[in-house]
Protein backbone atom coordinates (compact mmCIF):
# COMPACT_ATOMS: atom_id res chain seq x y z
CA UNK A 1 0.00 0.00 0.00
CA UNK A 2 0.97 3.22 -0.65
CA UNK A 3 2.16 5.70 1.94
CA UNK A 4 0.47 9.31 0.20
CA UNK A 5 -2.15 8.84 -2.06
CA UNK A 6 -3.81 11.97 -3.75
CA UNK A 7 -7.10 10.92 -5.46
CA UNK A 8 -8.63 13.62 -7.84
CA UNK A 9 -7.70 16.46 -5.81
CA UNK A 10 -8.85 19.52 -6.95
CA UNK A 11 -8.50 22.93 -5.21
CA UNK A 12 -9.05 26.44 -6.42
CA UNK A 13 -8.32 30.00 -4.68
CA UNK A 14 -10.54 32.53 -4.41
CA UNK A 15 -8.42 35.92 -5.50
CA UNK A 16 -8.84 39.51 -5.87
CA UNK A 17 -9.33 38.96 -9.77
CA UNK A 18 -11.58 35.76 -9.66
CA UNK A 19 -11.28 32.31 -8.53
CA UNK A 20 -8.04 30.85 -9.70
CA UNK A 21 -7.93 26.81 -10.17
CA UNK A 22 -4.68 25.60 -9.33
CA UNK A 23 -5.11 21.63 -9.05
CA UNK A 24 -7.68 20.21 -11.46
CA UNK A 25 -8.41 15.77 -10.05
CA UNK A 26 -4.42 15.17 -9.38
CA UNK A 27 -3.70 11.91 -8.64
CA UNK A 28 -0.58 10.81 -6.98
CA UNK A 29 0.95 8.10 -5.13
CA UNK A 30 4.23 7.61 -3.03
CA UNK A 31 5.93 4.28 -1.64
CA UNK A 32 6.95 4.44 1.88
CA UNK A 33 10.90 4.96 1.14
CA UNK A 34 10.33 6.00 -1.83
CA UNK A 35 11.96 9.38 -3.17
CA UNK A 36 9.81 11.59 -5.04
CA UNK A 37 10.83 14.71 -7.21
CA UNK A 38 7.60 16.94 -8.52
CA UNK A 39 8.52 19.20 -11.90
CA UNK A 40 6.64 21.68 -13.67
CA UNK A 41 5.90 24.99 -14.93
CA UNK A 42 6.01 27.57 -12.73
CA UNK A 43 3.25 28.59 -10.68
CA UNK A 44 1.44 25.45 -11.90
CA UNK A 45 0.27 24.79 -8.19
CA UNK A 46 3.44 22.79 -6.47
CA UNK A 47 3.88 24.11 -3.33
CA UNK A 48 -0.03 24.45 -2.58
CA UNK A 49 0.71 20.13 -3.44
CA UNK A 50 3.11 20.63 -0.36
CA UNK A 51 0.62 22.33 1.92
CA UNK A 52 -1.35 19.63 1.02
CA UNK A 53 -0.13 16.91 2.06
CA UNK A 54 1.17 18.60 5.44
CA UNK A 55 -2.03 19.43 5.83
CA UNK A 56 -2.48 23.02 5.97
CA UNK A 57 -4.23 23.09 3.21
CA UNK A 58 -7.50 20.60 2.71
CA UNK A 59 -8.60 20.29 -0.87
CA UNK A 60 -11.84 21.56 -2.04
CA UNK A 61 -12.21 18.16 -3.55
CA UNK A 62 -11.08 14.92 -3.40
CA UNK A 63 -8.83 13.31 -1.18
CA UNK A 64 -4.61 13.13 0.60
CA UNK A 65 -4.28 10.24 2.61
CA UNK A 66 -1.07 9.40 4.45
CA UNK A 67 -0.55 5.71 6.37
CA UNK A 68 -4.22 5.53 5.70
CA UNK A 69 -5.55 7.96 7.46
CA UNK A 70 -7.01 10.90 5.52
CA UNK A 71 -5.22 14.26 5.94
CA UNK A 72 -7.34 16.88 7.38
CA UNK A 73 -5.58 18.80 9.67
CA UNK A 74 -1.74 19.30 10.09
CA UNK A 75 -0.34 16.10 11.34
CA UNK A 76 3.23 15.75 13.29
CA UNK A 77 4.19 13.15 10.95
CA UNK A 78 5.15 15.51 8.34
CA UNK A 79 9.03 16.98 8.32
CA UNK A 80 9.01 20.43 5.85
CA UNK A 81 12.17 21.83 4.54
CA UNK A 82 11.82 25.01 2.62
CA UNK A 83 13.95 27.19 -0.17
CA UNK A 84 14.50 29.63 2.52
CA UNK A 85 16.04 27.81 5.50
CA UNK A 86 14.15 29.65 8.13
CA UNK A 87 16.24 28.78 10.80
CA UNK A 88 15.56 31.09 14.15
CA UNK A 89 18.22 33.40 14.73
CA UNK A 90 18.22 33.36 18.45
CA UNK A 91 18.71 29.68 19.11
CA UNK A 92 22.38 27.72 18.15
CA UNK A 93 21.88 25.38 15.14
CA UNK A 94 21.93 22.45 18.00
CA UNK A 95 18.62 24.29 19.04
CA UNK A 96 17.07 24.80 15.76
CA UNK A 97 17.61 21.08 14.67
CA UNK A 98 16.33 20.02 18.14
CA UNK A 99 12.69 22.75 17.98
CA UNK A 100 10.31 20.12 16.18
CA UNK A 101 11.04 17.32 18.92
CA UNK A 102 9.84 20.17 21.31
CA UNK A 103 6.78 20.45 20.20
CA UNK A 104 6.37 16.50 18.72
CA UNK A 105 8.05 14.41 21.62
CA UNK A 106 8.03 16.69 24.06
CA UNK A 107 8.21 13.11 26.69
CA UNK A 108 11.64 12.43 25.34
CA UNK A 109 14.23 13.02 27.54
CA UNK A 110 16.32 15.94 26.89
CA UNK A 111 19.48 14.34 26.51
CA UNK A 112 18.17 12.09 23.90
CA UNK A 113 16.35 14.47 21.88
CA UNK A 114 20.27 16.66 21.82
CA UNK A 115 21.86 13.29 21.12
CA UNK A 116 19.25 12.65 18.53
CA UNK A 117 20.17 16.65 16.89
CA UNK A 118 24.00 16.29 17.28
CA UNK A 119 23.86 12.54 15.57
CA UNK A 120 21.88 14.19 12.21
CA UNK A 121 24.04 16.85 12.38
CA UNK A 122 26.97 14.40 12.45
CA UNK A 123 25.70 12.79 8.90
CA UNK A 124 25.24 16.39 6.96
CA UNK A 125 29.03 17.64 8.01
CA UNK A 126 27.97 20.04 10.71
CA UNK A 127 29.91 18.62 13.52
CA UNK A 128 31.60 21.50 15.61
CA UNK A 129 28.81 23.55 14.74
CA UNK A 130 26.37 22.56 16.87
CA UNK A 131 26.86 25.82 19.54
CA UNK A 132 26.96 28.59 16.03
CA UNK A 133 24.12 30.77 15.24
CA UNK A 134 22.42 30.24 11.75
CA UNK A 135 23.54 34.08 10.79
CA UNK A 136 27.46 32.52 10.93
CA UNK A 137 27.01 29.89 9.26
CA UNK A 138 26.81 29.74 4.94
CA UNK A 139 24.01 29.43 3.09
CA UNK A 140 24.70 25.55 2.42
CA UNK A 141 25.51 25.18 6.22
CA UNK A 142 22.03 26.45 6.81
CA UNK A 143 20.25 24.51 4.38
CA UNK A 144 21.96 21.51 5.51
CA UNK A 145 20.38 22.21 9.37
CA UNK A 146 17.18 22.78 7.63
CA UNK A 147 17.24 19.14 6.31
CA UNK A 148 18.60 17.77 9.84
CA UNK A 149 15.47 19.74 11.39
CA UNK A 150 12.84 18.33 9.01
CA UNK A 151 14.19 14.70 9.95
CA UNK A 152 14.68 15.36 13.46
CA UNK A 153 11.17 13.33 14.33
CA UNK A 154 11.77 10.66 12.05
CA UNK A 155 8.23 12.17 9.81
CA UNK A 156 6.61 9.25 7.56
CA UNK A 157 7.23 11.78 4.82
CA UNK A 158 9.95 14.84 4.26
CA UNK A 159 8.23 17.29 2.23
CA UNK A 160 11.47 19.62 0.12
CA UNK A 161 10.04 22.14 -1.34
CA UNK A 162 13.36 23.26 -3.25
CA UNK A 163 15.59 23.18 -0.29
CA UNK A 164 18.14 23.76 -3.04
CA UNK A 165 17.22 26.44 -5.49
CA UNK A 166 18.82 29.12 -3.72
CA UNK A 167 22.16 27.37 -3.58
CA UNK A 168 25.36 28.05 -5.96
CA UNK A 169 25.70 25.16 -8.55
CA UNK A 170 28.92 23.17 -6.46
CA UNK A 171 27.00 23.75 -2.94
CA UNK A 172 23.66 22.18 -4.56
CA UNK A 173 25.73 19.27 -5.91
CA UNK A 174 27.74 18.83 -2.54
CA UNK A 175 24.26 18.62 -0.98
CA UNK A 176 22.83 16.37 -3.55
CA UNK A 177 25.34 13.91 -2.49
CA UNK A 178 24.58 14.80 1.53
CA UNK A 179 21.02 14.12 0.13
CA UNK A 180 22.01 10.28 -0.42
CA UNK A 181 24.30 9.61 2.46
CA UNK A 182 21.23 10.61 5.13
CA UNK A 183 18.71 8.19 3.28
CA UNK A 184 21.51 5.47 3.22
CA UNK A 185 22.25 5.90 7.00
CA UNK A 186 18.44 7.41 7.85
CA UNK A 187 15.59 5.79 5.49
CA UNK A 188 13.34 8.63 4.86
CA UNK A 189 9.99 8.90 2.12
CA UNK A 190 10.39 11.90 0.23
CA UNK A 191 8.72 14.70 -1.73
CA UNK A 192 10.38 16.71 -3.35
CA UNK A 193 9.83 19.79 -5.33
CA UNK A 194 12.15 21.23 -7.89
CA UNK A 195 13.20 23.48 -10.51
CA UNK A 196 16.03 21.58 -11.77
CA UNK A 197 15.43 18.68 -14.02
CA UNK A 198 18.80 17.43 -12.73
CA UNK A 199 18.79 17.46 -9.88
CA UNK A 200 14.95 15.47 -9.81
CA UNK A 201 16.54 12.36 -12.09
CA UNK A 202 19.98 12.46 -9.92
CA UNK A 203 18.10 12.50 -6.27
CA UNK A 204 14.39 10.87 -7.20
CA UNK A 205 13.26 7.48 -7.33
CA UNK A 206 10.61 8.76 -9.65
CA UNK A 207 9.62 12.06 -11.58
CA UNK A 208 6.19 13.16 -11.96
CA UNK A 209 5.82 16.27 -14.10
CA UNK A 210 2.85 18.48 -13.41
CA UNK A 211 0.53 20.41 -16.33
CA UNK A 212 0.60 23.61 -16.57
CA UNK A 213 -2.18 25.36 -14.34
CA UNK A 214 -4.81 23.69 -13.09
CA UNK A 215 -2.38 21.13 -12.66
CA UNK A 216 -3.06 17.58 -12.76
CA UNK A 217 -0.10 14.46 -13.14
CA UNK A 218 0.78 14.77 -17.01
CA UNK A 219 4.05 12.60 -16.60
CA UNK A 220 5.32 9.68 -14.00
CA UNK A 221 9.25 8.68 -15.10
CA UNK A 222 10.55 6.07 -13.03
CA UNK A 223 14.24 6.54 -12.85
CA UNK A 224 16.34 3.27 -12.83
CA UNK A 225 19.63 4.35 -11.69
CA UNK A 226 20.47 0.87 -9.85
CA UNK A 227 22.91 1.17 -7.07
CA UNK A 228 24.69 4.27 -5.21
CA UNK A 229 24.27 7.26 -7.39
CA UNK A 230 27.48 9.72 -8.46
CA UNK A 231 27.19 12.74 -10.34
CA UNK A 232 29.19 10.93 -13.29
CA UNK A 233 25.44 9.16 -13.74
CA UNK A 234 24.25 12.27 -14.63
CA UNK A 235 26.66 12.07 -18.37
CA UNK A 236 25.49 8.64 -18.78
CA UNK A 237 23.56 7.75 -22.45
CA UNK A 238 20.71 6.79 -19.99
CA UNK A 239 20.32 9.92 -17.92
CA UNK A 240 20.27 12.55 -21.01
CA UNK A 241 17.87 10.45 -22.29
CA UNK A 242 15.93 10.88 -18.91
CA UNK A 243 16.55 14.36 -18.99
CA UNK A 244 15.53 15.12 -23.13
CA UNK A 245 12.09 13.13 -22.06
CA UNK A 246 11.42 15.25 -19.00
CA UNK A 247 12.49 18.37 -20.82
CA UNK A 248 10.05 17.68 -23.60
CA UNK A 249 6.96 16.77 -20.77
CA UNK A 250 7.75 20.31 -19.45
CA UNK A 251 7.29 21.74 -22.54
CA UNK A 252 4.35 20.16 -23.62
CA UNK A 253 3.24 21.50 -19.79
CA UNK A 254 4.24 25.17 -20.92
CA UNK A 255 1.96 24.81 -23.69
CA UNK A 256 5.02 24.94 -26.26
CA UNK A 257 4.48 21.72 -28.04
CA UNK A 258 1.59 19.85 -29.52
CA UNK A 259 0.95 16.75 -27.94
CA UNK A 260 2.63 14.00 -29.87
CA UNK A 261 0.86 10.91 -29.40
CA UNK B 1 36.90 46.09 23.45
CA UNK B 2 34.70 46.61 26.38
CA UNK B 3 36.64 49.73 27.98
CA UNK B 4 36.63 50.97 24.36
CA UNK B 5 33.06 51.16 24.20
CA UNK B 6 32.89 53.27 27.47
CA UNK B 7 35.66 55.86 26.62
CA UNK B 8 34.79 56.64 23.12
CA UNK B 9 31.51 57.70 24.34
CA UNK B 10 32.65 59.51 27.80
CA UNK B 11 35.45 61.29 25.51
CA UNK B 12 32.75 62.74 23.21
CA UNK B 13 30.77 64.17 25.90
CA UNK B 14 34.27 65.59 27.47
CA UNK B 15 34.50 66.80 23.76
CA UNK B 16 31.01 68.51 23.52
CA UNK B 17 32.01 69.95 26.78
CA UNK B 18 34.89 71.89 25.65
CA UNK B 19 33.47 73.04 22.50
CA UNK B 20 30.32 74.29 24.61
CA UNK B 21 32.83 76.02 26.92
CA UNK B 22 34.63 77.52 24.14
CA UNK B 23 31.79 78.67 22.02
CA UNK B 24 30.28 80.72 24.99
CA UNK B 25 34.01 82.38 26.28
CA UNK B 26 34.55 83.05 22.77
CA UNK B 27 31.54 84.54 22.13
CA UNK B 28 31.39 86.48 25.88
CA UNK B 29 27.81 85.17 25.99
CA UNK B 30 26.27 86.36 29.62
CA UNK B 31 24.82 83.32 31.49
CA UNK B 32 20.97 84.97 30.17
CA UNK B 33 21.78 83.45 26.67
CA UNK B 34 23.43 80.57 27.06
CA UNK B 35 25.07 79.49 30.41
CA UNK B 36 28.57 77.46 29.94
CA UNK B 37 29.49 74.22 31.81
CA UNK B 38 31.21 76.00 33.77
CA UNK B 39 28.39 77.93 35.23
CA UNK B 40 25.90 74.76 35.17
CA UNK B 41 28.15 72.96 37.82
CA UNK B 42 27.80 75.17 40.77
CA UNK B 43 23.85 75.94 40.04
CA UNK B 44 23.73 71.92 40.50
CA UNK B 45 26.18 71.99 43.40
CA UNK B 46 24.16 74.38 44.66
CA UNK B 47 20.41 72.33 44.77
CA UNK B 48 22.19 69.08 44.57
CA UNK B 49 19.63 67.91 47.49
CA UNK B 50 16.54 69.07 45.00
CA UNK B 51 17.98 67.44 41.92
CA UNK B 52 17.66 64.41 44.35
CA UNK B 53 14.59 64.90 45.45
CA UNK B 54 12.90 66.27 41.90
CA UNK B 55 15.03 64.03 39.62
CA UNK B 56 13.82 60.58 41.67
CA UNK B 57 10.10 62.02 41.38
CA UNK B 58 10.33 62.97 37.80
CA UNK B 59 12.46 59.38 37.15
CA UNK B 60 10.01 57.14 38.96
CA UNK B 61 6.87 58.69 37.33
CA UNK B 62 8.45 58.22 33.83
CA UNK B 63 9.40 54.54 34.49
CA UNK B 64 6.10 53.82 35.44
CA UNK B 65 4.52 56.12 32.18
CA UNK B 66 7.02 53.61 30.42
CA UNK B 67 5.89 49.96 32.01
CA UNK B 68 2.30 50.84 31.31
CA UNK B 69 2.76 51.71 27.22
CA UNK B 70 5.09 48.18 27.25
CA UNK B 71 2.29 46.64 28.36
CA UNK B 72 -0.33 48.79 26.56
CA UNK B 73 1.46 48.77 23.26
CA UNK B 74 2.95 45.46 23.28
CA UNK B 75 -1.50 44.53 23.65
CA UNK B 76 -2.18 46.91 20.49
CA UNK B 77 0.67 45.80 18.34
CA UNK B 78 -0.32 42.06 19.44
CA UNK B 79 -3.71 42.63 18.21
CA UNK B 80 -3.08 44.35 15.05
CA UNK B 81 -0.34 42.48 14.30
CA UNK B 82 -2.24 39.39 14.62
CA UNK B 83 -5.17 40.41 12.49
CA UNK B 84 -5.85 42.33 9.64
CA UNK B 85 -9.19 43.93 10.40
CA UNK B 86 -7.84 45.48 13.73
CA UNK B 87 -4.95 46.52 12.68
CA UNK B 88 -6.77 48.29 9.54
CA UNK B 89 -9.07 49.94 12.22
CA UNK B 90 -6.93 50.91 14.59
CA UNK B 91 -4.13 52.69 12.66
CA UNK B 92 -6.19 55.47 11.52
CA UNK B 93 -7.69 55.84 15.48
CA UNK B 94 -3.81 55.52 16.52
CA UNK B 95 -2.17 58.01 14.09
CA UNK B 96 -4.49 60.45 14.67
CA UNK B 97 -4.41 60.59 18.48
CA UNK B 98 -0.79 60.18 18.08
CA UNK B 99 -0.51 63.27 15.59
CA UNK B 100 -2.42 65.76 18.40
CA UNK B 101 0.37 67.78 20.01
CA UNK B 102 0.78 65.96 23.28
CA UNK B 103 1.23 69.93 25.32
CA UNK B 104 -2.50 70.53 23.92
CA UNK B 105 -3.74 67.41 26.15
CA UNK B 106 -1.94 68.39 29.23
CA UNK B 107 -4.69 71.10 30.38
CA UNK B 108 -7.39 68.69 29.42
CA UNK B 109 -5.96 65.35 31.40
CA UNK B 110 -5.05 68.06 34.38
CA UNK B 111 -9.10 69.01 34.44
CA UNK B 112 -9.98 65.73 33.94
CA UNK B 113 -8.50 64.50 37.01
CA UNK B 114 -8.08 67.25 39.24
CA UNK B 115 -5.58 67.09 41.35
CA UNK B 116 -4.04 63.84 40.55
CA UNK B 117 -0.24 65.07 40.21
CA UNK B 118 1.40 61.66 39.98
CA UNK B 119 -1.74 59.96 37.87
CA UNK B 120 -1.66 62.98 35.25
CA UNK B 121 1.81 62.75 34.90
CA UNK B 122 2.36 58.97 34.57
CA UNK B 123 -0.67 59.41 32.34
CA UNK B 124 1.27 61.47 29.90
CA UNK B 125 4.27 59.48 29.90
CA UNK B 126 2.29 57.12 28.65
CA UNK B 127 0.38 58.29 26.51
CA UNK B 128 2.87 59.68 24.31
CA UNK B 129 5.26 56.46 23.94
CA UNK B 130 3.17 53.81 23.73
CA UNK B 131 2.69 54.37 19.95
CA UNK B 132 6.29 53.20 18.08
CA UNK B 133 5.88 50.34 20.38
CA UNK B 134 2.49 49.11 19.10
CA UNK B 135 3.76 49.91 15.75
CA UNK B 136 6.84 48.14 16.19
CA UNK B 137 5.06 44.91 17.44
CA UNK B 138 2.31 44.98 15.20
CA UNK B 139 5.40 45.24 11.96
CA UNK B 140 7.12 42.62 13.77
CA UNK B 141 4.42 39.93 13.71
CA UNK B 142 2.67 41.04 10.70
CA UNK B 143 5.80 40.58 8.70
CA UNK B 144 7.08 37.03 10.11
CA UNK B 145 7.06 35.09 7.12
CA UNK B 146 4.24 32.01 6.17
CA UNK B 147 7.50 29.26 6.20
CA UNK B 148 8.38 29.99 9.92
CA UNK B 149 4.75 29.50 10.87
CA UNK B 150 4.38 26.43 8.34
CA UNK B 151 7.12 24.85 9.84
CA UNK B 152 5.63 24.42 13.31
CA UNK B 153 2.09 24.29 12.05
CA UNK B 154 2.74 21.30 10.38
CA UNK B 155 4.28 19.34 13.24
CA UNK B 156 0.38 20.50 14.66
CA UNK B 157 1.67 23.21 16.88
CA UNK B 158 -1.20 25.58 18.56
CA UNK B 159 -1.26 28.98 17.98
CA UNK B 160 -0.09 30.10 21.05
CA UNK B 161 2.78 27.31 20.58
CA UNK B 162 3.73 29.10 17.53
CA UNK B 163 3.65 32.23 19.35
CA UNK B 164 5.73 31.43 22.03
CA UNK B 165 8.47 29.75 20.36
CA UNK B 166 8.87 32.11 17.01
CA UNK B 167 6.48 35.19 17.16
CA UNK B 168 7.52 36.48 20.28
CA UNK B 169 11.60 36.06 20.01
CA UNK B 170 11.55 37.31 16.82
CA UNK B 171 9.30 40.49 17.00
CA UNK B 172 12.03 40.97 20.30
CA UNK B 173 14.78 43.25 17.89
CA UNK B 174 12.28 45.57 16.81
CA UNK B 175 10.57 46.00 20.47
CA UNK B 176 13.79 47.03 21.47
CA UNK B 177 14.42 49.37 18.91
CA UNK B 178 10.59 50.92 19.82
CA UNK B 179 11.50 50.85 23.40
CA UNK B 180 14.74 53.27 22.74
CA UNK B 181 12.94 55.94 21.29
CA UNK B 182 9.78 55.24 23.83
CA UNK B 183 12.09 55.98 26.90
CA UNK B 184 13.11 59.89 25.57
CA UNK B 185 9.73 60.38 24.57
CA UNK B 186 8.47 59.03 28.18
CA UNK B 187 10.86 61.87 29.54
CA UNK B 188 9.34 64.11 27.40
CA UNK B 189 5.69 63.50 28.33
CA UNK B 190 6.50 64.10 32.20
CA UNK B 191 8.11 66.88 31.89
CA UNK B 192 5.14 68.65 29.70
CA UNK B 193 2.99 68.07 32.64
CA UNK B 194 6.11 69.12 35.39
CA UNK B 195 6.32 72.47 33.55
CA UNK B 196 2.62 73.17 31.94
CA UNK B 197 0.91 72.23 35.16
CA UNK B 198 3.41 72.94 37.73
CA UNK B 199 2.49 70.71 41.08
CA UNK B 200 5.68 71.36 43.15
CA UNK B 201 6.94 68.13 41.72
CA UNK B 202 9.72 66.83 39.62
CA UNK B 203 12.38 68.22 37.68
CA UNK B 204 10.47 69.81 35.19
CA UNK B 205 9.14 72.19 38.16
CA UNK B 206 12.80 72.96 39.45
CA UNK B 207 12.85 74.59 35.74
CA UNK B 208 10.23 76.19 35.84
CA UNK B 209 10.67 78.17 39.65
CA UNK B 210 14.66 78.72 38.11
CA UNK B 211 12.89 80.10 34.82
CA UNK B 212 10.39 82.43 37.65
CA UNK B 213 13.87 83.32 39.59
CA UNK B 214 15.70 84.39 36.67
CA UNK B 215 18.21 82.01 37.83
CA UNK B 216 19.22 81.00 34.29
CA UNK B 217 22.45 78.37 34.73
CA UNK B 218 20.07 76.35 37.32
CA UNK B 219 17.81 76.33 33.79
CA UNK B 220 20.45 75.06 32.03
CA UNK B 221 21.31 72.60 34.89
CA UNK B 222 18.20 70.94 34.65
CA UNK B 223 18.27 70.36 31.30
CA UNK B 224 21.43 68.76 31.59
CA UNK B 225 20.22 66.59 34.55
CA UNK B 226 17.19 65.28 32.34
CA UNK B 227 20.01 64.15 29.77
CA UNK B 228 21.84 62.25 31.91
CA UNK B 229 18.79 60.29 32.99
CA UNK B 230 17.31 59.72 29.54
CA UNK B 231 21.18 58.32 28.84
CA UNK B 232 20.75 56.09 32.06
CA UNK B 233 17.52 55.07 31.13
CA UNK B 234 18.51 54.35 27.67
CA UNK B 235 21.68 52.13 28.46
CA UNK B 236 19.10 50.17 30.77
CA UNK B 237 17.18 49.45 28.03
CA UNK B 238 20.26 48.79 26.26
CA UNK B 239 21.35 46.20 28.55
CA UNK B 240 18.25 44.73 28.54
CA UNK B 241 18.38 44.18 25.10
CA UNK B 242 21.73 42.64 24.66
CA UNK B 243 20.60 40.26 27.15
CA UNK B 244 17.17 39.26 25.48
CA UNK B 245 17.48 40.39 22.03
CA UNK B 246 21.91 40.02 22.07
CA UNK B 247 21.31 37.43 19.17
CA UNK B 248 20.18 39.77 16.78
CA UNK B 249 23.48 41.83 16.49
CA UNK B 250 25.88 40.82 13.84
CA UNK B 251 29.22 40.90 14.95
CA UNK B 252 31.71 42.53 12.18
CA UNK B 253 33.27 40.59 9.76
Amino acid sequence: MSLIRLSSVSHTFSTATGPLPVLDSLDLSINEGEFTAVVGPSGCGKSTLTRLIAGLLIPDEGEVWLHGERVVSPRSTVGMAFQNPVLLEWRSILKNVMLPLEIVSSGMPAKEQEQRARYLLSLVGLEGFEDKRPSELSGGMRQRASLCRSLVHKPDVVILDEPFGALDAFTREDLWQTMHSLREQEPFTALLITHDLRESVFLADQVIVLSGRPAHAQHVLDVDIPGKRTLEDLYTQKATEMLAELRQQIQIAQGKTAVTP
Amino acid sequence: MSIRRVLIPVFAVVVFLLLWELLVWVNQWPNYKMASPTDIWPAFWKFKHLFLEYGWQTLWRTVVGLLLSIMFGTLIGLLMGMSKVIRDGLYPLLVGFNAIPKATVVPIIALMFVGQHNMNTILMAFMISFFPIAVSVSIGLSTLEPEYRDILRALGASKFTIFRKIALPKTLPEFFGALKVAVTLAFIGTNLVEIIEPHGRGLGHLFDSAKINSDYPLMFAVLIALAVMGIMLYYVVVVLEQIFAGWAERSPT
